[in-house]
């Protein structure tokens, strides 16, 4: 039980640098731009609660959508030769080295109604389709920038699995899609908690990607959020809902560790 | 069925690759627009050279992202085992903290963290504290997360037995975790490393509230562009990267191959006697 | 592997401990300046490289920092824990500045250049007294359109054409937005009046439904490339797309417009301010504000730099209008902060409206509802389990 105090440089590093500015958040939120105390920023809250909501099935959704792209994906890689592995791995990770801003400035010019995909199709005379502005872009935009974040733990967890278990439950009579549902889905679970806290929990504050991909009405809660620092200067506002947001993320990343069965007192305990 | 899956798979890897090409197809563009083809030129690459500040900056960026994901990783590393030996309460609430970083929106995370360099910096007297080791700090900072939720799936996969049989033929503690532990969770210290790196190498928001005047990274440059519309020779840096980090990644791959190899004909060496 | 950690480790110290020595030793000393993002003639395109020539006359070296809004430079003025010695922000920023006194007094002496600043932007409405700022570039926000589509374009009110609905551009920023409005219901652009703002609120909300995407840097490629034909923006940015597309068309609307000029000012707490003078006076020089303008494309408050600009923009009325149409503008002043933020709030709502709110309400109540629901059902089993076996542990992997 001596390895528990490994963690101590860890534990000591976030007081200081998590702990403290949360801090510093909440006395934003609970004070007033004279540095009174107030309610006032909470109970401004509500007028913001849907688009905190929207932010956030967008990501519940843009998660889930990930999974079910990652999750052959990581499947197929943790199949292939140590050396493909290797080359699907770092395939996976370069266009993360790289700017986001840049690559969603990417996904506009190709989405547009003058953009590259639309001007192809109308050069082979079929009629522009709209594919931006939409809900469905922003999705596409968040799927593409967090798709990584999700392969990654998939991909570490899966190699893992043991062969013999797969070659067990087949010697016991289990189809393909039972060895699947029985064996590997379950042993992949770690991973999957963590490719979706990956996931979900930037991709609810994200910002800059509705602005470029969104309609003009898809306004996502990141972006209210940097607006009260840059528009209004209201950072009050803005600490409070922030603290909202974690709240609501604690929640939801409360409630899948639960339903996923890695809460501790289950013994698999992990995230 | 495995046919569908690697179909599947290309496509994915297609999807994440086509907004990359268009970026360097857009280096060679005579245009700024990357919808519109104007003919093909190198001159962006010239402009980018004859700048030095903007290579100055990728410099920063990278220094920061290699240190940052360096202390990240040994830190989260050691922290994820630390966590793994504890049980109840305790575990929750550290692994309820590691989620801060990563659930506050970055300008909040950007502005408190300034703010308490800021007054760390009227307490210790220095006028201008933001720079360089706050940057790193910040850096650090929201990296950690990602290497803890790497590791610790790793850690929960690996069998608890296996340390303890270690130690049972003899091992120090020490020697079990080098020896053992390493092994079993390494893949997840890797890639929680390079996702530390890549985010660190990509981030805007915090950085911009946490630097000072000396030393700013690139992604801060490109995001203040807002402007203006970016000029082309961002795109040739882009391209640059891209290739850079390609050959670099080839280059550690094939190093690891020949380490791989020659660490088993090691082990073939030393096991044949025995025999 | 470890010996590779250890080589990498050192060579970053090393790089390190390398740094400091790249980036002081100075012998005329080091400024920092704060500006915005791509404002500055840079050497690109065969242009002036600015700073370069600043650092090879005077032997001062350039820390040379952008930011992306007026707004953030002011958090990270207010914030502290960094200096700057010259900023340039725009005019009721300045303002803002000057009021909550966190600039240095200029020290005209030390910038005789301020000599070829043109008389009517001396004295002006943010810096009445001329104690704190030097203008560095103005400019006029008109509408800009392509003149293939859209045609009689006289005011603002083409902006709420529903003939071209979904080709209409708005701004993404708060003020400039509120300003189209106030002037086309014939309000002040600095008005401070809940009322006012409740009216222009409406009208932007009236807008809607007719606007492609709110946008800043967008605007270029999207007017260029013709995916949008109306939009609202800068004369020297105007300049620099028709240029790409020569339909584009540029209107100063009859009904007034918001004229803006960016000012060099020196923040309190600097550690150069001879340096940042110095530099403020370079930027001053005619010759040197010429060739910068022929980059940036905005107007040079300085009439004598005309003579180092292309002559074509020098004597466009595009971005030069004769001083009959130049009445109409007007500049924005610092507004109380409770404004700004009513402001704010109120474009949220015109940015956020007529979404499917309640749809989000009604769904995440019904999850919630399901999730509690889930949850004593899991509760209840496991107790019954737990009775059943009376222990909770799973069996050990063989």
């Amino acid at each position: 039980m001596k390895s528990k105090w490994l963690s101590g440089p860890y534990v000591i590093w976030m007081v200081l640098f998590t702990l403290i500015p949360l801090g510093i958040v909440f006395y934003f939120a609970f004070t007033d731009g004279a540095g009174q105390f107030t309610l006032a920023n909470i109970q401004r809250l509500g007028a913001y609660l849907p688009i905190l909501l929207r932010s956030a099935w967008m990501s519940i959704f843009s998660s889930i959508l990930c999974l079910l792209i990652g999750y052959p994906v990581a499947y197929c890689m943790s199949k292939a030769s140590p050396t493909r592995q290797k080359i699907y791995y770092m395939l996976i990770m370069l266009p993360m080295c790289l700017s986001f801003l840049l690559r969603t400035m990417a996904w506009v010019s190709l989405l547009e109604d003058t953009g590259i995909i639309n001007n192809a199709l109308r050069s082979l005379g079929l009629s522009p389709l709209p594919l931006i502005r939409n809900t469905g872009a922003v999705i596409l935009g968040m799927v593409y920038n967090y798709l990584p974040f999700m392969i990654m733990p998939l991909y570490t967890v899966l190699i893992k699995i043991d062969r013999r278990l797969i070659e067990a439950a087949q010697d016991l009579g289990c189809n393909q899609v039972q060895v699947f549902t029985k064996v590997i889905l379950p042993l992949s679970v770690p991973g999957i908690v963590s490719g979706i806290t990956m996931v979900f929990v930037p991709a609810v504050s994200t910002f800059y990607i509705s602005q470029k991909l969104g309609s003009p009405g898809a306004v996502l809660i990141g972006d209210v959020i940097e607006s009260q620092f840059k528009g209004a200067y209201n950072p009050n506002l803005g600490a409070a809902m922030s603290l909202i947001l974690m709240a609501l993320i604690f929640l939801c990343v409360g409630l899948m560790n639960h339903f996923s069965g890695t809460d501790d007192e289950e013994g698999v305990a992990t995230l | 069925m495995r046919r569908f899956n690697k179909i599947f798979t290309f496509l994915v890897f297609l999807f994440l690759y086509i907004p990359m090409i268009l970026l360097v197809v857009s280096s060679f563009n005579q245009g700024t627009d990357m919808a519109v083809w104007k003919g093909f030129t190198f001159s962006q690459y010239g402009e980018l050279f004859r700048d030095r500040s903007l290579l100055r900056l990728l410099g920063n960026s990278v220094l920061v992202a290699i240190l940052s994901s360096l202390i990240a990783t040994i830190l989260g590393t050691m922290a994820a085992l630390g966590i793994h030996a504890m049980r109840g309460r305790m575990r929750r609430i550290v692994l309820g903290v590691t989620n801060i970083p990563l659930t506050n929106p970055e300008i909040v995370t950007g502005v408190a963290l300034a703010l308490l360099f800021a007054f760390a910096g009227t307490m210790l007297k220095i006028n201008s504290i933001l720079g360089f080791w706050t940057l790193l700090i910040a850096h650090v900072t929201f990296n950690l997360p990602y290497v803890i939720l790497s590791v610790m799936p790793k850690l929960v996969q690996m069998d608890p037995d296996l340390a303890e049989a270690a130690q049972d033929l003899g091992c120090t503690p020490f020697q079990a975790f080098t020896k053992v532990v390493i092994h079993e969770i390494l893949p997840g210290i890797v890639s929680g490393a390079l996702m530390a790196f890549t985010m660190s190498l990509d981030d805007f928001v915090i950085s911009y509230f946490v630097t000072g005047s000396d030393f700013v990274t690139l992604p801060v440059e490109i995001y203040n562009y807002t402007k203006k519309p970016i000029q082309p020779k961002i795109y040739a840096l882009f391209a640059l990267m891209f290739g850079v980090i390609l050959l670099l990644m080839v280059a550690m791959n094939l190093l690891q191959l020949r380490d791989l190899k020659r660490r088993r004909t090691k082990l073939t060496q030393r096991r044949e006697p025995s025999r | 592997m470890r010996k590779r950690l250890v080589t990498l480790l050192l060579t970053a110290l090393l790089v390190m401990a390398a740094w400091p020595i790249t980036a002081s030793a100075a012998p005329g000393g080091t400024i920092n300046v704060y500006n915005w993002g791509q404002y500055i003639a840079d050497g690109t395109d065969g242009s002036l490289d600015v700073i370069a020539a600043f650092e090879e006359e005077t032997g001062i070296k350039v820390n040379y920092v952008t930011f992306d809004s007026n707004e953030t430079m002011y958090t990270k003025l207010k914030t502290g824990g960094s200096s700057y010695d010259v900023i340039i922000p725009s005019d009721y920023m300045v303002g803002r500045l000057i009021a909550e006194d966190m600039l240095e007094p200029l020290n005209f002496d030390n910038i005789p250049n301020y000599q070829y600043v043109d008389e009517s932007f001396r004295n002006t409405a943010y810096d009445p007294d001329n104690l704190y700022s030097v203008p560095y570039t103005w400019g006029t926000v008109g509408l800009i359109y392509n003149s293939k589509y859209v045609d009689n374009v006289t005011g603002w009110s083409s902006l709420w054409d529903p003939q071209y609905a979904g080709k209409i551009l708005m701004f993404d920023n708060c003020r400039d937005a509120f300003a189209i409005a106030e002037l086309r219901l014939g309000y002040s652009i600095n008005s401070s009046d809940p009322a006012e703002y409740q009216e222009a609120a409406n009208l932007l909300q009236q807008q809607k439904p007719y606007v492609q995407q709110y946008v800043m840097d967008q605007i270029f490629s999207k007017m260029e490339r013709e995916e949008a034909w109306l939009a609202p923006y800068y004369a020297g940015d105007y300049l620099t797309m028709v240029e790409e597309n020569p339909d584009l068309s540029f209107c100063l609307p009859e009904e007034g417009f918001n004229m803006f000029i960016d000012a060099m000012c020196i923040p309190k707490g600097c550690t150069n301010k001879e340096g940042a003078e110095a530099f403020i006076n370079f930027l001053c020089d005619p010759e040197i504000s010429g060739r910068n303008m022929d980059y940036l494309g905005y107007s040079t408050p300085i009439s004598a730099a005309k003579e180092y600009m292309d002559p074509e923009v020098a004597n466009d009325p595009v971005a030069y209008p004769d001083a009959e149409t130049l009445s109409r503008g007007s500049s924005f002043l610092a507004l109380p902060t409770e404004s700004t933020q009513l402001m704010d709030s109120l474009w949220l709502t015109v940015k956020t409206a007529g979404g499917n709110t309640s749809f989000y309400l009604w769904s995440s109540a019904a999850v919630l509802i399901l999730v509690v629901g889930l949850l004593t059902i899991a509760k209840i089993r496991k107790k019954r389990r737990i009775a059943r076996r009376g222990c909770s542990r799973r069996p050990e992997n063989p």
